[in-house]
């Protein structure tokens, strides 16, 4: 978590991008100049099955407010299937942050090809108001590790 | 104790416009293990690679990190770099801070910071980054071409010149594909047999190129350079060996029944036979489905008439196994089925034709050998109507979303050869949009309208219905009069869309290729790798990648046919070093890997252990084999003792990425 | 170009007029095509530029029958009849020019052509 000077929360974000279509999708974006928040901080894999669970929930205890998952489209995995794994696992995972408070809204899995840099931009902007909306992230987030 | 350096690029202003490089170079600089910090123009260059070369040399280097542009953009470049000063190229990372930073941000304090935390995340990674050493493997060196149009003929053309060996894999009884059923080709109006047969012909005499006609693809195991192919031999009943394609069985066979695919159903073939006069290889085939003896076990007047033995009764699917280090498929296309646009009644009136029916109708080879009569009661024609698109350029639901391409063209063919033949016949075309961008399609298609008088006209036909007296009412509007047109017609033509062959979709999940959501195989680049798959290994040729026409076919199967070639010269391969590899001490043999690998590259191993008590134990543990892993990374989250890691992208790695930025 | 007209027939319709590819097979199906001013292709295509006054001052809106042929047959599903019934309610709804007077109506009515009313119930409740 962030606070600038004049006190608007700016979440911290951390986004996970399969090299291979959602990393693309994020550099085209860069290329065709499609805004979004600095809020966002992509961590490029190779897959998006590649994402343990893991690595989200240190990032929820490091003090992430929100954590976007980025993957090939259903069917376009490069490897074939990972992006079906990642579906399970994230559906399995989600569904115990929220039952652990952490709200649905502060996590997403959301597929984007190589040649959608448009929606890779649109998805990140909708995603960090969604997260700025629901405010810090307050439970998960281990106090011992926040600056200070 | 690590020692990185850091490098700070300005990409001219890319970079420098939006973020303060000298601001990130100084603040990286305080991270823990970088013993240099420095920012450059142009890091990419030949001067920027050199800063780094001497900076790996003078502080001896463990770790390098370029805040630059994208990895997919320059991380060869740098990696070379590194190796070239004697660092392990997979020491190096980069942060990216031009695509997903200075290009995306415009308040240079908040994109510095970003930068800044990119740049630490980069940082962390590189700390545990361990050196890897790319393996090498080698390659087969034979292709496979999967299908026996003309584009797998041209492309194992191309093959063999070079000097290797091709197989082609062809699920017809013959090669020769759709371009064998086409009466003459556009826009010189060639005939198409007359250039194709010579290939085919070709391919046959070739002492390279091996064709296994009526098999089909069953399983893909491996990767580039050394795929392991199944080959399904589908049982002919005549031994392929022996048959001398006399044709005596085909004039003897009394079943006589059977519609001749070849002919698209028009007429008649029988039990036994020979798809067409050139077939390659010249062998009969027996239809289980229709011959008296497979399905009774009573007539045998083939076997009897055969002089060399060929007839085989009992033969038996075979299953073949090779190995070939690069795969081209040539699965082609299809015309779609028409039958569900009720308003064309092409289920109703046998002179309501496709495109490919009147292909065969107007063919010297073809049912009525050339002259061109109706279907229903073998009259010539007077009037005749095209209708273009059919299927094509739809809504999803209601057909193919894409343009067919090649349709404007051959009906422009088809009606400029009907005026020529029969001026007596009027020709309408109904057209949305006329499409003829190629080399001399545009001047044939006036030809067709100026010299020869075709009734070219803008809109579409609304209904088609079969009269008693034999005639076909076509509704039409003609948007352009502003007014419906009422035809009385003696043939109607559907220019039906094309699709990919329905063999395509089971065999690029065998061959793990990428697919658009028609069917068509994806390139790995649209612009700058067309003939490619994403996947290694595996080429493009022909209208399995989309719409083609046949020049255009040919140059794609020549263009597959030089990357399949490029593949096959070399003796090895460099593999991709980031790969799975599973901590043995650690592995408790549970399986869950290896369920969760596409590659098949986990298998298990019985390995003898020394426990503490210095007895031995045979413990069961995973065991990856890296030329075939491609480093997903699935099994890792998959494993639950944790013992699977990823080189490049390992758990202490990407959890030092998320500290970095969380910080 | 009425925008404000042309966004209303586009909720009231839910048709996405530029979806079309004026291929023309809309009147090319449309049984009651030699009746009309204005033909199906022509409904969409001048609801597309905003021009829909003259759509609306015209028969055309009572010759369609609402048989939704041009509904089946659009390849790009469009949907023309809709447009013909968003423009037909527009018409309907305006305000002080009520330009079908009840009594009107019988000597209006043409033997050939089949109504409106009849069509449409024949549609509805055949299915």
């Amino acid at each position: 978590m962030q606070v600038n000077e004049n006190k608007e929360f700016q979440p911290l974000i951390v986004a996970f991008c399969c090299n291979w279509c959602s990393y693309a999708g994020a550099d085209l974006s860069g290329t065709n100049r499609l805004n979004y928040p600095t809020n966002v901080k992509i961590i490029r894999v190779p897959c998006s099955c590649r994402v343990n669970p893991m690595f989200i929930l240190r990032a929820f205890q490091r003090g992430a407010d929100g954590v976007i998952l980025c993957g090939c489209h259903p069917g376009d995995c490069h490897y074939t299937s990972g992006n079906y794994f990642t579906r399970r696992r994230m559906t399995l995972l989600f569904g115990m942050l929220d039952f652990l408070g952490i709200e649905r809204d502060r996590t997403r899995v959301e597929w984007v090809s190589a040649a959608e840099g448009a929606k890779f931009a649109a998805t990140m902007n909708e995603f960090t108001e969604a997260v700025k909306k629901l405010g810090p992230n307050r439970r998960l987030e281990d106090l011992r590790c926040r600056k200070q | 104790m690590q020692r990185i350096g850091v490098f700070v690029c300005h990409c001219g202003t890319n970079i420098a416009a939006t973020v303060d490089v000298k601001a990130v170079a100084e603040a990286l600089s305080h991270e823990p293990g970088v013993v240099i910090s420095q920012d450059y123009q142009y890091m990419c260059s030949e001067s920027g690679q050199n800063l780094i070369k001497d900076a790996i040399k003078e502080h001896s280097l463990t770790g390098v990190v370029v805040c630059s542009c994208s990895p997919r953009m320059h991380e060869n470049t740098f990696r070379k770099a590194a190796a070239a000063a004697g660092l392990n190229p997979y020491l190096v990372e980069i942060a990216n801070i031009r695509e997903q930073c200075s290009w995306i941000h415009k308040d240079i304090a908040t994109a510095t910071e970003k930068a800044v935390i990119l740049g630490r995340a980069a940082v962390a990674k590189v700390h545990l980054n361990a050196p890897l050493t790319a393996g090498e493997s080698p390659v087969v060196k034979r292709a496979l071409v999967i299908g026996g149009g003309i584009a797998g003929i041209q492309t194992a053309l191309d093959i063999a010149e070079a000097g290797f060996d091709v197989d082609i894999v062809e699920k017809e009884p013959t090669i020769g594909g759709k371009m064998a059923q086409i009466d003459k080709t556009f826009p010189t109006l060639d005939c198409a047999a007359c250039i194709l047969t010579p290939k085919m012909v070709e391919c046959s005499q070739n002492e390279r190129i091996h064709i296994h006609s009526f098999s089909e693809i069953t399983d893909v195991k491996g990767f580039v350079g050394n795929f392991t192919v199944t080959i399904k031999k589908k049982a002919r009943f005549v031994d392929e060996t022996k048959c001398t394609g006399c044709g005596l069985c085909t004039e003897k066979c009394p079943m006589k029944k059977v519609p001749n695919e070849f002919n698209m159903g028009l007429d008649n073939r029988t039990a036994v036979y020979i798809p067409f006069a050139q077939a390659v290889p010249k062998v009969a085939t027996i239809d289980p489905n229709y011959c008296l003896m497979l399905k009774t076990g009573k007539c045998g007047v083939c076997s009897k008439v055969c002089s060399v033995g060929a007839i085989d009764y009992k033969q038996t699917d075979k299953l073949v196994e090779e190995k070939y280090g690069a795969i081209v498929v040539a699965t082609g296309f299809n015309p779609i089925k028409i039958d569900k646009y009720e308003e064309f009644a092409y289920s109703q009136s046998p002179d309501v034709v496709t495109s490919l029916e009147l292909e065969r109708l107007m063919n010297a080879a073809g049912p009525n050998g050339g002259t061109l009569l109706r279907p229903s009661d073998k009259t010539h024609p007077h009037t005749i109507v095209f209708v273009q698109c059919v299927g094509s350029r739809c809504d999803d639901e209601k057909g193919k979303p894409y343009c067919s391409k090649i349709c404007c063209m051959y009906t422009a063919k088809h009606a400029m050869l009907i005026r020529e033949k029969y001026p007596d016949t009027d020709v309408y075309v109904f057209y949305i949009d006329v499409r003829t961008p190629g080399k001399n399609f545009d001047e044939f298609y006036r030809r067709a309208v100026e010299q020869y008088g075709v009734h070219y006209i803008k809109g579409m036909v609304g209904k088609v219905t079969p009269r008693s007296d034999g005639k076909l009412e076509v509704q039409a509007s003609d948007l352009l009069a502003n007014e419906q047109l009422h035809i009385d017609a003696d043939m109607v033509v559907l220019a039906a869309a094309i699709e990919p062959d329905k063999s395509a979709r089971p065999l690029a999940t065998m061959l793990t290729t990428q697919m658009d959501t028609n069917d068509f195989f994806t390139e790995a680049h649209p612009k700058l790798r067309p003939v490619e798959s994403a996947t290694a290994g595996i080429f493009l040729s022909g209208a399995c990648q989309g719409p083609k026409d046949i020049p255009e076919t040919v140059a794609q199967a020549s263009a597959a046919a030089a990357k399949a070639i490029g593949l096959l010269c070399k003796n090895s391969i460099t593999c991709n070093p980031c790969v799975a590899h599973s901590d043995e001490l650690m592995c408790n043999g549970c399986s869950s890997c290896e369920k969760v690998c596409p590659y098949g590259a986990i298998t298990y191993i019985d390995k003898e252990f020394r426990m503490p008590d210095r007895t031995t134990r045979i413990r069961r543990v995973a065991s990856v084999n890296p030329a075939v892993c491609q480093g997903c990374g699935a099994c890792t989250v998959a494993c639950p003792s944790g013992a699977m890691d990823l080189n490049g992208f390992s758990n202490s790695q990407i959890m030092a990425e998320v500290d970095a930025i969380c910080k | 170009m009425n925008n404000s007209l042309k966004d209303w027939i586009d909720i009231t319709s839910g048709v996405n007029v530029r979806k079309c590819m004026r291929c023309g097979k809309c009147s090319a199906v449309c049984p009651s095509y030699d009746e009309m001013e204005y033909h199906p292709h022509q409904f969409v295509y001048m609801v597309e530029k905003g021009n829909i006054e003259p759509l609306m001052a015209s028969e055309s809106l009572y010759r369609c029958l609402t048989c939704f042929a041009c509904v089946e047959r659009c390849p790009r599903s469009v949907e023309p009849a809709k447009v013909v019934e968003a423009v037909r309610l527009a018409s309907v709804r305006k305000q002080g020019n009520n330009h079908l007077i009840p009594d009107q109506i019988p000597e209006m009515l043409d033997d050939d052509m089949p109504q409106q009313a009849i069509v449409t119930a024949f549609r509805k409740y055949t299915k």
